[in-house]
């Protein structure tokens, strides 16, 4: 290996020589040579190594990565469908008054979206009382109809979620979207902690970094919470869709640090309403099942008809009581981004507190005045479908073309209901190590919430980068990449 | 353990075996055309395409041809390609049962194999793949042994490779004694170096090569990992751990089937069985084969549901 020790590297100007400040907040910086305090350390450490220093450790993460088979799997590529995930060396630091806010802020979120979907799935008193706009509940795709009046373990609708978080340039986190169905990327915070932790032990120590590693332990007593009664000594299995899935690693991954079954539709079978699982030692009763299948693919016999992912027979076992899924059926209802623009309004209604973490500003296109407005404006927005996910189908309105404005008011007008417009944001930019020298780039945060008996969030996350210079896309099927949150101890 | 688990590792262990007997069969048979004899060239080549690819109408194939389809077709289900490539896939699916360098060895084969894209007339090419396979076997198979648990999941491995192993040495025994008359040395040699056994039978019987002790060896001898008698046990050896783990209490079939077989390849005189019907002893022993590994997926993989319910 070449150890680069060029001394030229060891000076503030040649590291930071491409750091430019782009009017967005900068997660390190308040100005140019100016760092925040909890960065000064991180900065410090920068300085002094040089780099030739930071590419060997880059080469030394990526090597680490690719060792343990941390990769993701890359559709419709007959070779080699298997690639480590995009990872940067800096970590990003979210001091502890931050995260305190973050952590409230999400925990009265969470309790809200929760309370909403218990509400709509069966008296719907929300709707009644003119919150919420009953056409807009029932007319999202991922309202399910099935789950009227069934009552979910412990009245928890959403086990797992994943809530994206970006900073705006004054400086405050707001919500962007709420991941109720099946968030993932919790495994590339677990393992890119682990990696940091080789290469920068020092700074950990000098930092005072809060841990995270107990995430799989209380993912699973969260689960272990959610069993049906009198099965004191749950079964908890994961089902996930496959080895083809584009987040099997992710599957195997927490299985593994659970110590759980990592289980396939055609591993389960249903009798008189209960739910087994096929072993080699006669079959096994199933309790919970954190699943990694949508909604649509669960059951034939309720849901997609041809779907062979999940199987027969478990809505009628869900609905019987003897069997608990996380996260429970429905819930994309509450993360459509049209009922998005009422969370705050439901934080009121049900918690009769002021919202601690605000929405970004969320224009209806079913509304016809707003939908005027922005057809018009279009190069100013960033125009999202209502049930996507991962970034596909999104226009950015200051990065796009004509064509692709005159395309998009099209399936506006086409299809009203389907999406919301959002002013362009200018997210926060971090540090970041690129072809050798540091560069901000975009980012956006997201912490998992664990919601069983109580409320778990550990302290970190997963820091998603647009690692492409000036984008705005943090979603690792269009560029992104990750770094490790470091949420610093009091 | 899940049944399906049970199954891929069961079956990652055939695909492989099944690659590796090919590749050994290969070159001792590749050795082999490359000398003048009585017993034509082609039915050399059709004495070890019909042992490797049951069914598949050997008459006429060039030899060149049919080392290549043997090696690298992806069409057929019998080639070496084809069976790393179904074995790998087999351990993908069950990335977290196996050791990791275990996978790293399959995927490593996998990748310099399929990488090599070969030419249908490229004979040393194709034995060059043959060697890979064969180095890359002894590491796979020691790995697996050293780095993982000896439990159930292991025990399925070994009970796939040596079912495995005891059906293709009884092919391989019928093919070439089915021509045993016009067989000379050279093929008997082709035979004991085809089961990695020329070094171990001579040590045992001298380099006297007489077609009956031959087939003691290959068929009866319970010390040579490579005869048919030592695959059985192996196999026995198995099926008695999965049968203990799992408490199961319907394993009366399989141990029924198993002690069969044993007693089969255990208590005949080779004398008897080569003046009797030679042929009809040997696809015996792969009917019982296939009986058994009929019984292990009805008992362990694929029951009907009425059976898990009886208390």
């Amino acid at each position: 290996m070449i150890i680069d020790t060029d001394a030229s590297d060891h000076s503030a100007e040649q590291a930071f020589r491409r750091y430019e400040l782009n009017g967005a907040y900068d997660e390190m910086f308040h100005t140019v040579d100016h760092p925040r305090k909890q960065y000064r350390q991180l900065y410090a450490q920068l300085l002094t190594l040089g780099a030739g220093e930071l590419r060997r450790s880059k080469q030394e993460a990526d090597q680490s990565f690719f060792n343990q088979g941390i990769t993701f799997n890359v559709y419709g590529s007959e070779k080699g469908t298997e690639r480590i995930f995009p990872h940067d060396l800096l970590p990003r630091i979210i001091t502890a008054a931050e995260w305190e806010i973050i952590e409230r802020g999400l925990t009265q979120r969470i309790t809200a979206l929760n309370l909403f979907l218990q509400d709509v799935y069966h008296e719907a008193k929300i709707l009644e009382d003119g919150v919420v706009p009953g056409n807009i509940v029932y007319s999202c795709k991922h309202y399910r109809r099935e789950m009227r009046g069934i009552k979910v373990p412990r009245n928890v609708y959403v086990t797992v979620v994943g809530t994206d978080l970006i900073r705006n340039p004054a400086g405050n986190f707001v919500v962007l979207e709420d991941n109720l169905r099946v968030p993932s990327g919790v495994s590339y915070m677990l393992t890119s902690r682990r990696v940091m932790k080789q290469i920068f032990p020092a700074l950990f120590r000098k930092c005072r970094v809060r841990p995270i590693e107990q995430y799989s332990q209380a993912l699973l007593s969260t689960l272990r919470s959610l069993a049906p009664e009198g099965r004191s000594e749950p079964t908890v299995v994961l089902l996930t869709p496959g080895a083809y899935n584009s987040a099997y690693f992710e599957h195997a991954y927490l299985a593994r640090q659970m110590g759980i079954e990592l289980v396939e539709g055609r591993d389960l079978l249903v009798h008189d309403n209960v739910v087994y699982m096929r072993t080699t030692f006669g079959l096994q009763r199933v309790d919970v099942i954190y699943r990694r299948i949508d909604d649509d693919y669960l059951d034939p016999l309720v849901f997609e008809h041809d779907s062979a992912l999940g199987a027969v027979g478990l809505f009628n076992a869900y609905r019987a009581g003897n069997i608990a899924f996380a996260n429970a059926l429905g819930t994309g209802v509450a993360d459509d981004k049209a009922i998005y623009s009422y969370v705050p309004k439901m934080i009121r209604y049900y918690l009769n507190q002021d919202p601690i973490l605000e929405n970004v500003e969320t224009l209806l296109m079913s509304d016809s005045a707003q939908r005027d407005h922005v057809c018009q404006k279009l190069d100013q927005y960033v125009v999202k479908a209502v049930g996507g996910s991962g970034g596909y189908g999104m226009l950015i309105g200051p990065h796009s073309t004509q064509q692709e404005r005159a395309e998009m008011r099209q399936r506006i007008l086409a299809e009203p209901r389907n999406y919301v417009a959002q002013p362009t944001i200018n997210l926060s930019t971090a540090p970041c190590f690129v072809d050798g020298t540091i560069e901000p780039r975009h980012v956006d945060l997201r912490p998992y919430v664990l919601y069983g008996e109580n409320i778990t969030i550990v302290p970190g996350g997963l820091t998603r980068v647009a690692l492409r210079k000036g984008s705005l896309v943090v979603n690792s099927s269009q560029g992104g990449g990750s770094k490790d949150t470091w949420v610093l101890q009091n | 353990m899940l049944s399906r688990v049970a199954d891929s590792l069961y079956w990652m262990s055939r695909n492989f075996e099944r690659a590796d007997h090919a590749a050994r069969v290969l070159e001792a048979t590749y050795g082999l055309i490359l000398n003048p004899a009585k017993v034509s060239t082609e039915e050399r080549w059709f004495r070890a395409v019909s042992s490797l690819a049951p069914g598949v109408a050997s008459n006429g194939l060039n030899p060149q041809l049919s080392l290549f389809l043997l090696v690298a077709d992806l069409e057929g289900s019998f080639s070496i390609v084809k069976c790393i490539s179904e074995a790998r896939e087999n351990a993908r699916q069950v990335r977290e049962e196996i050791s990791s360098e275990m996978w790293e060895q399959l995927n490593r084969m996998f990748h310099e194999i399929n990488s090599a894209e070969l030419q249908a007339d490229d004979d040393a090419g194709a034995m060059r793949l043959v060697g890979l396979v064969r180095e890359g076997s002894y590491r796979f198979h020691g790995i697996t042994d050293t780095t993982m648990n000896h439990d159930e999941g292991w025990h399925f491995i070994q009970l796939g490779e040596y079912i495995e192993r005891a059906c293709n040495l009884s092919i391989l025994l019928d093919a070439y004694f089915s021509v045993g008359k016009r067989a000379n040395d050279l093929d008997w040699m082709g035979l004991l170096t085809s089961c990695t056994a020329f070094e171990a039978y001579c040590k045992a019987c001298t380099a006297e090569l007489k077609p009956e002790r031959i087939a003691d060896f290959i068929l009866l001898k319970p010390e040579f990992p490579y005869s048919v008698r030592y695959s059985v046990d192996r196999m026995h050896d198995a099926l008695t751990s999965i049968g203990n783990l799992s408490l199961s209490r319907r394993t009366g079939k399989i141990d029924r089937l198993i002690g069969r077989l044993r007693s089969t390849v255990a208590y005949v005189q080779i004398g008897d069985v080569i003046r009797g019907d030679f042929h009809r002893y040997l696809t015996g022993i792969i009917d019982q084969c296939r009986d058994l590994h009929a019984a292990v997926h009805e008992v362990y993989i694929d029951y009907p549901i009425e059976v898990a319910f009886e208390t």
